[in-house]
């Protein structure tokens, strides 16, 4: 079975990335990469005691999300999704952690519910009235990997649209010692089975173990300092818009091949 | 979905190391659950404390991984020559050709929070054996025990909360249908810690005495621990007809709260809907349920809700979390090997602890054992968020 499907729209957020358009010129070394903390927009989509419970990482999921269903022009309701993410939610974590070392610990509730794996899909699948099924994932540094993997079996098993959220962010302090990631960073895809009216590149996987494409600095060092920024070379042949192959960094010992056709 | 075999299954848990205790116990209708003495925790609560999973640290070699979670791993590993039969399959296989894929909600977490116990006092940094990526995160338990077993092939950890290992059959399923595997490694492993003890008592979701489910009095969940495995293959000449076959996986999404369900079971029916449909049956067919059933009010007022719109009432369905405790991202594992051991059995197991039914639940809830030829078994997972999984297991012959 070919693992295949077709790019329906794309959303990004980063340091220096603000949404796909902006970005596609830096990524595809057009203009120069000049990278500034990451700007988290309010989520919109969330009711205002909703907005109130979600911290940076459910933002950063949802605005990519978002920006990727709107760019596809598809209804978020009629979307499967695989979200996939290293850390989760690192300040939630952190101050979970904090108050359990506490002698007596009292937790807040919206908080323990928040610390789940998949809350932002959660926050996601209320917010966009989305009842399809929905898997969140986790593979450490392949985790875009493991994310795009599952996205594209479920479209060529299935034949279904599908959406795809990576997503990372920092912890604060004492955990950014033990894993620093200095910033969010995310992207999200929509997949579909067969070529549409506005589909952008055909992609084509298989696992590999060849060694995984380093970029040049500075994108080096976004690619290697966030999990779901190990997409950015994926994300670099869809803004140059050319035939080509990606090697993904996934597992020790095991790669992610991709080959990107452009659609126009 | 083309049906699989589970070639080999295990489980370890408050009720028993392996299935053979597992299956003593069930039958002999016991409860693992006992008042919570768990690290420093003195909440009114019982758990399902897998008992000694501390007296032994992982072996020098494999320091880097050693926490809680990952001991009861590697205990459930070593149980009824799972790792063994993984080996075999690997060689038969190809180690590249065999795929990894475990649910958990909190891995290792109990090290992180014993970690920030003992922050430096001037500087609030984490002791200097804390390892975050063998320990803390999501990802550790997959990758200790890729790297124990030498596996080579795709490997992840869904965490969805307390449907995670029932997802697992789903996302392995998909990898060996589009032949990028041969077999799956599926299974959850979910471990006591401060944060689930504390988190779900501060939603008040705690049972004080042991869980109840469908119980009239029922006022919560106990929370358990667990390590349950099972080897996916495509059925084979030495596939007999006492073998467990994976028949159908269905998703949903409830789409309505965080932490609470949809009071009609919306996105629980949906999901038991779309395992009939990948398994190609109707709702006739499925002998008996085994439930998510927490013991919570609402939670079990919403499935049985769902159950009855989906079977009506009159299929034969239990909790077995008044025995086990709720396992969270390990549950829909364990409850499939508990599913499992049912049809190898012949055996419905009733829902242990629960004196009354409800009888405003119209779904047929039965307390006790019954012994009875089973030939498709549903079992039940949801989680935060509002995420649901069915699967249904079947007899080979």
């Amino acid at each position: 079975m070919k693992i295949e499907a077709y790019v329906a729209g794309i959303g990004v957020l980063g340091p220096g990335l603000d949404g796909w358009p902006g970005s596609r010129g830096v990524l595809a070394g057009d203009r120069p990469y000049a990278p500034v903390p990451t700007v988290l927009p309010v989520p919109t989509l969330l009711s205002a005691t909703e907005r109130r419970r979600t911290g940076r990482v459910i933002r950063l999921a949802l605005a990519i999300a978002a920006e990727a269903v709107a760019h596809a022009g598809l209804d978020a309701s009629k979307l499967r999704s695989v979200f996939t993410s290293s850390t989760g939610d690192g300040q939630n974590c952190h101050e979970l952690c904090e108050t359990l070392a506490e002698p007596a610990p009292e937790i807040s509730p919206t908080r323990f519910a928040n610390s789940v794996h998949n809350a932002a899909a959660g926050y996601w699948s209320i917010a966009t009235s989305a009842m399809q099924p929905s898997t969140v994932l986790c593979a450490f540094d392949g985790s875009f990997c493991a994310g795009l993997l599952e996205a594209l079996v479920q479209v060529a098993v299935d034949e279904e649209r599908i959406l795809l959220v990576s997503y990372d962010a920092d912890y604060p302090p004492p955990m950014f010692a033990k894993r620093p990631v200095p910033d969010a960073f995310g992207t999200a895809l929509v997949l579909t089975p067969q070529r549409e009216p506005g589909s952008l590149a055909r992609l084509e996987a298989r696992l590999c173990n060849e060694p995984f494409d380093r970029l040049t600095q500075p994108l080096e060092a976004l690619r290697s300092s966030n999990p779901a920024a190990r997409s950015v070379p994926l994300l670099r042949h869809l803004a140059i818009g050319a035939g080509a192959r990606a090697v993904l960094e996934y597992l020790e010992g095991s790669s992610l091949a991709v080959d990107i056709e452009p659609c126009a | 979905m083309t049906p699989l075999v589970l070639s080999k299954f295990t489980a370890t848990s408050c009720i028993g190391r392996g299935t053979e205790e597992t299956l003593a116990s069930i039958v002999g209708e016991r409860t693992g659950l006992a008042p919570c003495r768990f690290e420093t925790v003195r909440l009114d609560t019982h758990v399902g404390e897998v008992t000694d999973v501390d007296a032994r640290g992982l072996s020098q070699e494999w320091h880097r991984y050693d926490c809680r979670n990952n001991r009861l791993a590697e205990i459930g590993l070593m149980q009824d020559g799972f790792a063994e039969a993984v080996e075999e399959a690997a060689r038969r296989h190809g180690r590249a050709r065999l795929g990894l894929f475990l649910g958990t909600s909190t891995a290792g977490i109990l090290q992180t929070e014993l970690a920030y116990r003992a922050r430096d006092p001037v500087t609030g940094a984490l002791p200097e054996g804390f390892d975050y990526a063998g320990t803390h995160n999501t990802f550790s338990v997959a990758d200790y025990v890729r790297r124990r077993l030498r596996l080579e092939g795709p490997a992840v950890v869904v965490s969805c909360a307390c449907a995670s290992s029932a997802k697992v059959f789903g996302a392995a399923q998909r990898m060996i249908e589009a032949r990028l595997i041969d077999a799956a490694l599926v299974g959850g492993v979910d471990s006591l810690c401060l944060t689930t003890l504390y988190g779900f008592h501060s939603l008040q979701l705690c049972a004080a005495g042991p869980c109840r489910p469908f119980d009239v009095a029922r006022d919560g969940i106990s929370i358990g621990e667990a390590a349950a495995f099972a080897l996916l293959e495509r059925p084979s000449n030495s596939t007999t007809s006492d073998d467990v076959l994976l028949l159908g996986v269905g998703e949903s999404n409830d789409a309505y709260h965080m932490s609470a369900p949809h009071p009609e079971g919306r996105g629980a029916r949906l999901a038991m809907e779309a395992a009939l449909l990948d398994a190609g049956l109707e709702p006739g067919a499925i002998d008996y349920i085994n439930l998510h059933g927490t013991g919570t009010p609402s939670n079990d007022r919403s499935e049985s809700h769902a159950v009855t719109s989906v079977f009506g009432a009159s299929t034969p369905c239990s909790s077995t979390k008044g025995a086990t405790g709720h396992a969270l991202g390990a549950a829909g594992g364990l409850e499939a090997v508990i599913s499992a051991l049912a049809l190898q059995n012949s055996l419905m197991p009733g829902g242990v602890n629960t004196e009354h039914v409800d009888e405003t639940l119209t779904a047929h809830y039965i307390r006790h054992n019954r012994s009875a030829a089973l030939t498709r078994v549903l079992t039940n997972s949801f989680g935060f968020g509002g995420t649901n999984c069915s699967l249904i297991l079947g007899r080979a012959g």
